[in-house]
């Protein structure tokens, strides 16, 4: 997995590419948690994302928490349609801002 | 920690095949684990939805196994996986940890807003949600979980 960021204006943008499994979540989460420390406002883009497992899921959910506390917002992007499958099958789709 | 891994392969004519391979119940051997199914599935012929979905399954049972099967001893994780030529891939786990039986576990709620949703617990629903058969046993000391995809192969 690789994650690369950008920023335009106030908003911080992740763009991943790669499988989110049990071993990557935890750079994903880690690249969230930075981001949220200099912006309320973050956008993970997850077009080259192919495959999210449940610790992914994870730390998708502690950034849009995270979003929550500080009043801002993580919008997750171009969700590739086997990793919206994963999201529909846990809720997560009603759960997480997704456009 | 030293990896090791040991495949078994069974065939009986095209009728029957089955694959097992003995890893450490480690994170690192992951890829291995799901590089091994992957390719069994490949060669059956499953289409991409069975191999994604599988994948998924195969990955939450196996991290479970490593987070929770053994406590500071290094154990070992043995994953079967079987195809009679019917339309069932079948994939066996064993290990020799602590007595546990994943599917006891309670579903979360995923009608839960955010708010209220816990951090994990996701991972057994997916795998019930994926799989079309899920049984537990103990046996001589062995924690042994059968997951069961139907497949059009």
């Amino acid at each position: 997995m690789n994650i690369e960021r950008t920023a335009n204006g106030p908003e911080i943008i992740l763009t991943v590419e790669g499988r989110v499994d049990a071993n990557t979540s935890k750079e994903l989460q880690d690249a969230i948690i930075t981001a949220f420390q200099g912006s309320n406002k973050l956008v993970v883009d997850f077009e080259k994302v192919e495959y999210v497992a449940s610790a992914g899921l994870r730390a998708l959910l502690l950034g849009h928490k995270t979003a929550m506390s500080k009043a801002g917002y993580m919008k997750l992007l171009h969700v590739a349609e086997a990793v919206m499958e994963v999201l529909h099958m846990t809720g997560f789709d009603s759960i997480l801002t997704i456009e | 920690m030293e990896k090791s891994k040991t495949i078994k392969k069974t065939e009986n004519g095209n009728a029957k095949t089955s694959e097992s391979i003995t890893l450490d119940a480690d994170l690192t051997a992951l890829g291995e684990v799901t590089l091994f199914v992957n390719s069994f599935m490949e060669r059956i012929g499953c289409d991409e939805k069975t191999k994604r979905q599988t994948d998924i399954a195969v990955e939450e049972i196996f991290v479970n196994i490593c987070n929770y099967a053994y406590s500071e001893d290094d154990g070992k994780v043995t994953v079967e996986v079987r195809n009679d030529g019917s339309r069932k891939l079948v994939l066996t786990f064993s290990d020799r940890g602590v007595r546990y039986n994943p599917l006891e576990k309670p579903d979360p709620d995923i009608t839960l807003g955010a708010q209220d949703r816990k951090i994990g617990g996701l991972g057994i629903y997916m795998v019930k949600n994926i799989m079309d058969e899920l049984s537990y046993r103990h046996e001589n000391d062995k924690n042994i979980l059968t997951i069961v995809k139907y497949i059009n192969c």
